[in-house]
Order: C-alpha cells, then sequence, then structure tokens
C-alpha cells in the first residue's frame, strides 16, 4: 500500500476552495518536490497531510493512518510525519539538546538518557554537535533550519514534509540546508518538499508535481517534467522562475 | 509638642513599611490567583464566560482604586457588614490587581506564536502538552517585566489605604509629620523607602529575565 493516498481531496477556507479535488499516491522512498505559484495550494496540500489543516471531502490515508476518518488519532500521525517549517519554528526557551529531546520524552516516552543520546546523534548528523547547549538565538537561520530538521528527524519518522524551509534564509546559507535534504533522499527517506529551488527539484527530487489553482496540474519524473512540460501554464511557470 | 525628626522616627517609618510589603503582597498573591482566573475565564472559548471576564476587567479598570477602597470600607457597612481597614485593604487591591494581571497574562498568552503551537502539533505533542511545554513558557518570559511592572503600582497604590486610615508608610509619614512638623524630611525619607522597594522589584525582574532567556 502506499505511504500516503489521496482520493478526491477538498479544501476549503470558508468559501474559498483552496484544493480542489486531489487525488495522488506516494510510495515508499519517493522524493517528491511540489511547485508552483504562491497560491496554487502547495503548502496548504502539505499541511494536510499532516492534519495540521482539516480536509472537507475526500479520502485521506498516510502512513498507515486514515486521516479522514472521524476517530483518527492525529497526535499519532503527526509523530509519525515530520514536518518542517519555512521560520524553523524551533522553541526559543529551550536549548538545542532540549528541542530536540522534548517530543522523544513526551511522546516517545524515552528516558531523559536514551532522548539525550538520540538527539546528540541527530544534532551530529546535521553537522552542530558544538551547538548542542546552544539557545535558538543563538545560531543563524541556517543553523536554526538544520535544528528544526533534526528534531523532526530524531521521532523516526516514516514520512518528512518541508515547506519551503529555503525560503527565509539569507542566500549563501541555502546551501547548507540543501545537502542535508540530499543526504535524507539518498538515504531512502520519503519527502515531500514544497520549493522554489528548481535545481534542487530537477537533481534530488524523483518526482516533480506542479500545483495550478487547487489542482495537480502535471505530475511525473522530476527529469522530464522540467525539461518538457506539457501544459501551458507549467511553461510560463518555469519561464517565469528560471528567467 | 513638636519636636525633631530622629533616627528612633525614622524606624517608625520602617517599622510601617512592612505593613507596606505585607499589604503589597498579600494583593500580589490574592490577585495573582484571581487573575489567573481571569485570565482563563476570558481565552475558554465559552462565550459567556468570556462576556463575564470582560465585564469585570472593565468594570475594575475603569473605576479609580480609592472608589473601591471607599466601597468595601465605608459600603458595606451600609449592610451590616463591617470590615477592618486591613481586610478592605486586601481584598480592594485583590480585585484591583486581578484584572490588570489577568489582562497582562492573556496578552503574554495570546503574544506566543501560533507557529509555537504548530510546531508542538507537528511533533506529535498533545494540545495539553503543547500548553504547558511550549506556550506557557515562552507566556511566562513575556510576562514578566509587565508583571512586576504591574507589582510596582501595587506598591505605590497600597498608599491610598491611608485614606481609610490602614496604617502603613504613607499614613505613617502623616502621623510623623503631625508630631514633627517636619513633612519635607519625613515624606523624603518616606519616599526613599517607597523607592529602595520598587527598584528592587525591578532589579530582580532584569536579573529574572537573563536567568529565563527571554526570546529576543
Amino acid at each position: 500500500m502506499s505511504l500516503v493516498s489521496l482520493r478526491n481531496v477538498v479544501k476549503r477556507f470558508g468559501a474559498h476552495e483552496v484544493l480542489k479535488g486531489i487525488t495522488l499516491s506516494i510510495e515508499e522512498g519517493e522524493t517528491v518536490a511540489v511547485i508552483g505559484r504562491s497560491g496554487s495550494g502547495k503548502s496548504t496540500l502539505l499541511r494536510c497531510l499532516n492534519a495540521l489543516e482539516a480536509v472537507q471531502e475526500g479520502e485521506m490515508t498516510v502512513a498507515g493512518i486514515a486521516v479522514t476518518s472521524p476517530d483518527a488519532d492525529l497526535n499519532r500521525l503527526r509523530a509519525r510525519v515530520g514536518m518542517v517549517f519555512q521560520s524553523y519554528n524551533l522553541f526559543p526557551h529551550l536549548t538545542v539538546e532540549r528541542n530536540v529531546k522534548l517530543a522523544l520524552k513526551l511522546v516517545r516516552k524515552m528516558s531523559d538518557a536514551q532522548a539525550a543520546q538520540v538527539a546528540r546523534a541527530m544534532v551530529g548528523k546535521v553537522g552542530l554537535a558544538d551547538k548542542l547547549q546552544a539557545y535558538p538565538d543563538e545560531l543563524s537561520g541556517g543553523q536554526q533550519q538544520r535544528v528544526a530538521i533534526a528534531r523532526s528527524l530524531a521521532m523516526q519518522p516514516s514520512m518528512m514534509l518541508f515547506d519551503e524551509i529555503t525560503s527565509a534564509l539569507d542566500p549563501e546559507l541555502v546551501g547548507e540546508v540543501l545537502r542535508v535534504l540530499e543526504e535524507l533522499a539518498r538515504e531512502g527517506m520519503t519527502m515531500m518538499l514544497v520549493t522554489h529551488e528548481m535545481n534542487f527539484a530537477r537533481n534530488v527530487a524523483d518526482r516533480v508535481i506542479f500545483m495550478h489553482d487547487g489542482r495537480i496540474h502535471e505530475d511525473g519524473p522530476s527529469q522530464e517534467i522540467l525539461r518538457d512540460p506539457q501544459t501551458p501554464e507549467l511553461k510560463a511557470f518555469l519561464a517565469a522562475v528560471l528567467h | 509638642m513638636i519636636r525633631d525628626f530622629a533616627l528612633a522616627d525614622f524606624g517608625f517609618l520602617l517599622m510601617a513599611a512592612r505593613w507596606t510589603v505585607l499589604l503589597s503582597l498579600a494583593a500580589a498573591l490574592g490577585g495573582g490567583v484571581l487573575g489567573l482566573a481571569i485570565a482563563v475565564l476570558r481565552i475558554v472559548p465559552v462565550a459567556p464566560l468570556n462576556w463575564f471576564a470582560i465585564g469585570y476587567i472593565n468594570l475594575i479598570q475603569g473605576t479609580p482604586l480609592l472608589g473601591q477602597l471607599f466601597v468595601l470600607f465605608f459600603g458595606l457597612p451600609l449592610f451590616g457588614l463591617s470590615v477592618d481597614a486591613w481586610t478592605a485593604a486586601v481584598v480592594a487591591l485583590s480585585l484591583y490587581s486581578s484584572a490588570f494581571l489577568g489582562e497582562i497574562w492573556r496578552g503574554s498568552l495570546q503574544a506566543v506564536p501560533q507557529r509555537q503551537w504548530e510546531a508542538g502539533a507537528a511533533l506529535g505533542l498533545t494540545y495539553r502538552q503543547r500548553f504547558s511545554h511550549v506556550v506557557l513558557p515562552q507566556a511566562v518570559r513575556i510576562s514578566v517585566a509587565p508583571t512586576v511592572g504591574f507589582l510596582v503600582q501595587i506598591v505605590k497604590n497600597t498608599s491610598l489605604t491611608a485614606l481609610i486610615g490602614f496604617v502603613e508608610l504613607t499614613r505613617a509619614s502623616q502621623i510623623m509629620t503631625a508630631a514633627t512638623f517636619a513633612p519635607l524630611t519625613v515624606y523624603l525619607a518616606a519616599a526613599a523607602i517607597y523607592f529602595v522597594l520598587c527598584f528592587s522589584l525591578s532589579w530582580a525582574s532584569q536579573v529574572l529575565e537573563r536567568r529565563l532567556h527571554v526570546a529576543r
């Protein structure tokens, strides 16, 4: 069974329909880049997958949990699906180590020593072992975003969602974050990322989804889709972002 | 019989300042507990409770503290409920503080960005865990400065209880002035004591803020 499967998912904010019937499946190990203009629904799609937004119609199963069923355990879903945000959203009152340990202890019920061990390993993985005792405001944006990734990975999720995670970074800090993502993709982590980094989408993602006006407009292998767009909408979009 | 203001008289003021401190503590404690309740009533998703809290806050904030003191001390006996000056002072100052502290704390809770709730949710934390481990600690940090700022106001506002005859620092200064006829000296001494009390609070607040790693 697919890790993610959506059938005719509709999301409305009041009368405004943001997702107009999304049908989609993602297999284990896939790296999927979601591209499209702002307002096309790509971030909303991502936020629906871990139920930060509730959907109004359709069926959705993510990581073995029927999200759209009324008795779905959403906290359990979110513990299985990691998410990293554009604005990092580290907890400013906790050190890097305690940021990572918090959910391990509260959700995974690890002892402090176990959680500390995982935190050291994960923060080391993103290259910040020397920052374990630092507070978020003592780190650069790129470092904070790497910690946010480590915090999410520490939960050993079945898949990761990345919502424009390099958009708030200074250009010279984007590379260090993308390198972490590349490594994750190589390790076979299932990932879905909303991004404006077309080179990254082409080189690292297996698959690209182009969203337009609340619908999946094109969907296919990344090289093909980006080299040979089929619809005038994607052609226009690529022309605009690639200059 | 007029005499000079002496060191022993300064001691008299200090002893009276004890009551200023005790009254401030009682008001902070009573106002704190009530204020917490008001903050909760103000944010729970039950409209009538919100209205009640808003009405209470407006009533207390919209009337002078002195008026509240008079109503309690002179008004209640008209209904056969006589209260002594200490009780009236503690109750009035607690009610007064609760309206302000409640609003300060509600504001602090709401000042924690929505994104922090989401970050907690995305890690699988339950609503309670998000509140108690992510949002509340940040709200407490945000509230330190305005809370202590308001406590400084409380210390100074205890002086109003002199008008219902409660012998704290200000009332003691009036008594001392009558005895020594040296108002400038007496009131300067009283002002110095108030200053030391209030400045210590502000200083403690700054130390606390540094310790708690308040988000910048």
